[in-house]
């Protein structure tokens, strides 16, 4: 009786017994898988070998697996040209010019914040795989945002970069102010993280679809009469985002994060995070809303800017701590950069592109100089320990100065053309206001990236009665992985200043190449 | 009638049967642990505690630090099981792309399992 | 009588968010804002069920386990992070956490 009973209870779902799995092209996902592996096996041998590895290995495997993720870009990029862009998994990730570049941008972030880390833990007696494998994970995250063709995906995306980095941020267990970084990265972060969600539900609701093609081709298709759900949905959308790349006003956690957390990783979280965050920010407002919604978006980008621009360079010259500086100072590229999205032209897109990579390049050599020059406990960040450094370590104020230079954008660095071409944008749509704060705010931060290397070079011991000996006694040699990361970031911003006509047309056949919806 | 109970009763009988099931599988093991444990009855057993201290002070206490470890460590593979419910309740239909996807999804979990014995948290001391 | 339309839910999901985004701003104690944070996130789902059942999509419910999931990784590294402040120091109150200013 019993099997009577129990053999025909009704199972409504078993109507249609396979569920369609989609087609996965692997080779296309192979710079994700890179990474995740990567940075998986990592973990895994080192604590199966259980420090036995030696303290370089961490770092060269790391170096190794962001270098192998920028090789398969390259087939992946004619694989783009011959076919055009293309969608995988159901929709869901997108295989395009775009996504190539800003994966590039990662690759190259974590190369070198990877080499200056690996002195870095020497020094502060904190080698641990942790480091390398969080970060090539946090990558991983960023190039996910960078492809997403989905909101979700792209949240996803968004969360992998952003809890491996609050980790990162809090990693350096001997400095308190490391710890409260992390912690306060991570509250806002989840804060701004909720707030994008909400918009990505909104727009979701008003939409009926979180696939980026498939909103784009309902926006084209149907006239919505009530827009307000939508409406609502960008403002949490751009409140998320513009947190995630410190626009003012959503800025205030920059400043105490980047200070407290160990340097490098500052270093990777302004230009590796930076960059994946625009990748969001342009992928779902110029690409997916620039047609149909561009009225109603730009507006609020466009103020974005106008107060990154102008808080960014004011409340950086008025900082003594050089770190909190820089940070100020990514606060007012950030500016620079939404420039280029609020102008929302495929010129703009590339000039954004072109900015990120220059920016990456600049702001990891920046920060690892400022790492070096921290000294061991990462604390000696004040203007005054600046003192003097022409004298006692004129290699290395040499470098600092040139990435100041590139950073305040003076000709012949790839920190003018990259200002000049997003400038150019703006002009091409008649931005006037736009271009002309945009120049004011460079001019203003001129001054602050002078003040450094007028500190550097110039202020000698009557200044504070410190002789500059004292300040900055004669310290060890650059570590070989630093010496080598801040030899590939001068080069290639010097490289990216004099002859830049390769990259650039490589930004601008990443825009002419995206997944978008043909109507 | 062929059936003699309705659709909606027949559910809840499958429900009883299991309840029933488990009071005789309760049963069934007191009555084995009675018959086999060694009876010899003291005062001392009858106290809240009969090993340790006598609980005294206040009921709000600061825990140990590794309570937090073991309770992180819970959480993490106590919402994993979100993916597999579902994909459990339907394995057939998923077939060998389910099967394989889940695989990976459980490795990388037991190899953060791994990484936390090698380093040691699963130890308590 | 009133009859319970998605409007309802969706009111109650911004009233959730509404709370929980005030609540992080407001309060000083870290588990208290992860809490708040959890709030939020818990509206965002309700908001992703509403409109998953309005729009006859199950896209919408399926967001909701990738929530889920988030929402869990955060608070565990949130938590790890105050418990290695803690082991530091007694109290780890956002007032407390402010080396840093500028």
């Amino acid at each position: 009786m019993l099997s009577v009973i129990l053999q025909d209870t009704p199972i409504p779902i078993s109507a249609n017994p396979v569920i369609e799995t989609p087609e996965i092209v692997w080779s296309s996902l192979a710079p994700h898988l890179i990474l995740i592996l990567g940075g998986i096996l990592l973990l895994t041998l080192v604590s199966l070998l259980r420090g036995k590895a030696p303290s370089w290995f961490h770092a060269a495997w790391t170096v190794v697996v962001a270098g192998a993720a920028l090789g398969s870009l390259w087939p992946l990029w004619s694989r783009v040209q011959e076919d055009g862009p293309q969608t995988l998994i159901a929709g869901a990730v997108g295989l395009d010019g775009f996504s190539l570049f800003v994966t590039g941008i990662i690759c190259v972030s974590v190369i070198l914040s990877a080499l200056l880390l690996e002195g870095y833990l020497r020094r502060e007696n904190l080698v641990g795989p942790e480091w390398y494998v969080l970060m090539l994970l946090s990558a991983s995250g960023g190039v996910i945002m960078a492809s997403a063709n989905d909101l979700i995906v792209l949240f996803i995306g968004l969360e992998i970069l952003s809890v491996a980095a609050y980790v990162l941020a809090s990693m350096h267990s001997r400095r308190i102010s490391s710890s409260e970084a992390g912690l306060k990265y991570l509250i806002l972060g989840a804060f701004s993280s909720a707030f994008l969600l909400y918009g990505i539900a909104m727009t979701y609701g008003a939409t009926g679809s979180t696939n980026l093609v498939r909103i784009q081709q309902f926006l084209v298709d149907t006239v919505l009469i009530k827009n307000g759900m939508l409406l609502a949905g960008f403002a949490f959308m751009i409140v998320g985002l513009g947190f995630k790349v410190a626009a003012v006003p959503f800025h205030f956690w920059a400043p105490d994060v980047y200070q407290g957390s160990p340097t490098p990783i500052s270093g990777y979280m302004a230009s590796g995070i930076k960059a994946a965050g625009f990748a969001g920010f342009i992928r779902v407002f110029v690409v997916t809303f620039g047609g149909t919604y561009a009225q109603q978006w730009r507006p609020m980008v466009y103020a974005l800017a106008v107060l990154s621009l102008l808080v960014g360079a004011y409340m950086a010259l008025i900082q003594t701590n050089v770190k909190r500086m820089l940070a100020y100072s990514s606060i007012a590229h950030a500016g620079f950069i939404l420039i280029g999205v609020t102008v929302a032209t495929d010129k703009g897109t590339s000039a954004a592109l072109f900015y990120l990579l220059v920016y990456a390049f600049m702001v990891t050599g920046s920060f690892g100089v400022v790492g070096i020059i921290g000294r061991e406990g990462d604390g000696k960040h004040s203007l005054d320990d600046y003192q003097g450094l022409g004298k006692t370590r004129p290699g290395l104020a040499l470098i600092f100065a040139v990435f100041l230079l590139a950073q305040a954008g003076v000709p012949f660095t790839g920190g003018f053309l990259s200002k000049f071409y997003v400038i150019n944008a703006a002009v091409a749509e008649e931005q006037y206001v736009l271009a002309v704060i945009a120049m004011v705010s460079a001019v203003i931060a001129a001054y602050l990236y002078l003040r450094i290397i007028v500190s550097m070079y110039f202020a000698g011991a009557d200044d504070h009665g410190v002789s500059p000996e004292m300040a900055n006694p004669p310290a060890k040699k650059v570590p070989a992985g630093a010496a080598i990361a801040l030899g590939i970031a001068v080069f290639a911003t010097l490289w990216l200043g004099i002859v830049p006509d390769t990259v650039t047309s490589v930004a601008n056949e990443a825009v002419a190449r995206l997944v978008a919806f043909q109507g | 009638m062929a059936n003699p109970l309705s659709e909606f009763l027949r559910s809840y009988l499958s429900v009883g049967i299991f309840v029933g099931l488990s009071f005789v599988l309760f049963g069934l093991l007191m009555v084995i642990s009675w018959a086999l444990r060694p009876n010899r009855p003291q005062a001392g057993k009858y106290i809240n505690y009969e090993s340790g201290v006598d609980p005294v002070g206040s009921t709000w206490s600061q825990s140990q630090v590794r309570y937090y470890i073991f309770a992180l460590l819970f959480v993490i593979f106590d919402v994993e099981a979100v993916f597999i419910f579902p994909w459990a309740t339907r394995l057939e239909a998923y077939g060998t792309f389910g099967l394989i996807e889940m695989f990976a999804f459980i490795t990388i979990l037991i190899l953060g399992l791994v990484y936390a014995w090698r380093k040691g948290v699963l130890k308590w001391a | 009588m009133l009859e319970l339309t998605e409007t309802w839910y969706l009111v109650l999901a911004s009233l959730i968010f509404t709370i929980g985004a005030v609540g992080l701003l407001v309060r000083r104690n870290p588990l208290v804002m992860f809490m708040c944070v959890e709030l939020m996130l818990n509206a965002t789902t309700l908001t992703f069920v509403t409109f998953s059942k309005a729009l006859n999509d199950v896209g919408g419910q399926a967001s909701v386990f990738f929530v889920l999931v988030v929402a869990a990784a955060e608070v565990v590294v949130g938590l790890g992070i105050i418990v290695a402040i803690l082991r530091r120091q007694d109290n780890a109150d956002a007032d407390d956490l402010s080396l840093m200013r500028g």
